[in-house]
């Protein structure tokens, strides 16, 4: 399970996490939804370390991710899946270069490899894209290759930082399809958005984050008919 | 080791065949009347191999290898790649920078000789050509005051100028804020910081080697 216990980071005189506790139970997908430059993107490094609060703690399995030393944070970050805003990448390699590259690192033999790369790349329907550069690819199958590469190490945990936006509908819907089908494989998600049709669509759980702080968390059904009105203006979408 | 040093094999070259044309020249012109001419070909030798051979192959080294470093690692930083390099467990200094360090620590110098050995011999070609002076003369100056140490001082001082314009590269571009705009600034820092190390180290190993 990972927790966030009063997180707070400030960059310069803003403080963009001013008390963040929530809970990520284990086998769901929770959502953090909240406006532009609210932070969430914040706290997902924050959770691989990427970030470093300036108070509170991140726990991971047990662990406060700030008091790991760089093999036990290499160890942890291996049971973390990330999937980022624009995907993330390595424009100088193949799509296959990319979705080996972390698991090279854990020292998979050639043959694991190519398996990995052949399944994660079937889950994301992205067969025979080996050998395409990502230049090549459209945003939306950057994105799917950055669910593969993340899947292919068979995290525990998979983060997704705004896995639809930039989308059209259809390729949004293929998205969400693809978070749900993660979850169904076990794997817990922790996905930050402000699109809600997705978050209704893939979230068991769904927190807002307003003003540095979770302003309420609860089930689709519980913020779906919420009697908070900044989290229901932000669901309606009311200027 | 291709990109940072064979491919900057031309623009040294370039810059070193006019550096021993106008050495060549600007010496006869300072001995003439004064000092038998056969000394251009040592001044020629020791100028290129000592200083202006591992500094110009410097500083020109410094604005493309310097800022091509620069510019890739900003990139990848403000496009999010080094961060989802962390995400799969690397160590950002070991698989970005110790690489690009090393292998411009390697090449600067395999570059500088090579850039001496084509300023010696266009300041040669020159004195032959140009001046009143022959073969035998030239290399009759050049092997006057010639002492082995003369090259590897300027190998020795070109490593580490190779090692320093990769060292600012890296930080600079590791550096970078996000946007274009950053990723730009970021690379003309290297390239000025880059260029102030060469003078920095140049002065260092003077005063520590000779």
């Amino acid at each position: 399970m990972i927790e966030l216990e009063h997180l707070t980071k400030t960059f310069g005189v803003h403080r963009v996490l001013d008390g963040v506790s929530l809970e990520v139970p284990d086998g769901q997908t929770t959502v953090i939804i909240g406006y532009s430059g609210a932070g969430k993107s914040v706290t997902l490094k924050c959770i691989v370390g990427l970030l470093v609060p300036d108070h509170g703690r991140v726990i991971v399995d047990g662990a406060v991710v700030q008091d790991l030393g760089r093999e036990e944070l290499a160890e942890l970050r291996g049971r973390i899946g990330y999937v980022f805003q624009f995907a993330a990448l390595f424009d100088s390699m193949t799509v296959a270069e990319n979705i080996a590259l972390g698991l090279v690192k854990r020292g998979h033999d050639p043959a694991t490899i190519s398996q990995r790369i052949e399944e994660s790349l079937g889950v994301v329907e992205l067969s025979g894209t080996e050998d395409k550069y990502p230049a090549e690819l459209s945003g939306g199958m950057r994105k799917r290759v950055g669910i593969a590469r993340a899947i292919a190490l068979k995290p525990r945990y998979i983060l997704y930082d705004e896995p639809t936006s930039g989308l059209d509908p259809v390729t949004s819907a293929v998205m969400d399809q693809l978070m749900v089908r993660t979850r169904d494989l076990g794997v817990t998600g922790l996905v930050v958005t402000h699109d809600m049709r997705s978050a209704f669509c893939v979230g068991d759980r769904i927190a807002m984050l307003y003003d540095g702080r979770i302003r309420q968390v609860g089930t689709k059904a519980e913020i779906q008919a919420t009697s908070d009105p900044v989290v229901r203006q932000f669901i309606e979408g009311r200027p | 080791m291709r990109r940072l040093g064979v491919d900057s094999v031309p623009i040294a070259l370039f810059i070193a065949v006019f550096t021993g044309i106008v050495l060549s020249l600007l010496s006869s012109y300072i001995f003439t009347g004064a000092v038998p001419l056969y000394f251009v070909g040592a001044l020629v030798g020791k100028t290129v191999m000592m200083e202006l051979g591992p500094v110009l192959t410097g500083m020109a080294l410094a604005g493309r290898v310097g800022a091509s470093i620069a510019a890739e690692l900003g990139t990848m930083k403000v496009t999010e790649q080094v961060d989802a390099l962390e995400t799969l467990a690397y160590d950002r200094n070991a698989y970005l920078v110790v690489p690009r360090v090393l292998a411009a620590t390697l090449m600067f110098p395999v570059v500088t000789a090579f850039a001496m050995a084509v300023g010696v011999g266009s300041g040669w070609i020159t004195a032959v050509n140009l001046l009143d002076l022959s073969t035998p003369e030239f290399f009759k100056g050049l092997k006057l005051f010639y002492r082995f140490k003369d090259i590897w001082f300027g190998l020795v001082k070109s490593a580490s100028f190779g090692a320093a314009v990769a060292l600012m590269g890296c930080l600079r571009g590791l550096d970078a804020k996000s946007g274009a705009q950053g990723v730009g600034q970021s690379t003309t820092r290297a390239v000025v910081l880059g260029c102030e190390a060469i003078l920095v180290l140049d002065a260092f190993w003077a005063l520590v080697l000779l």
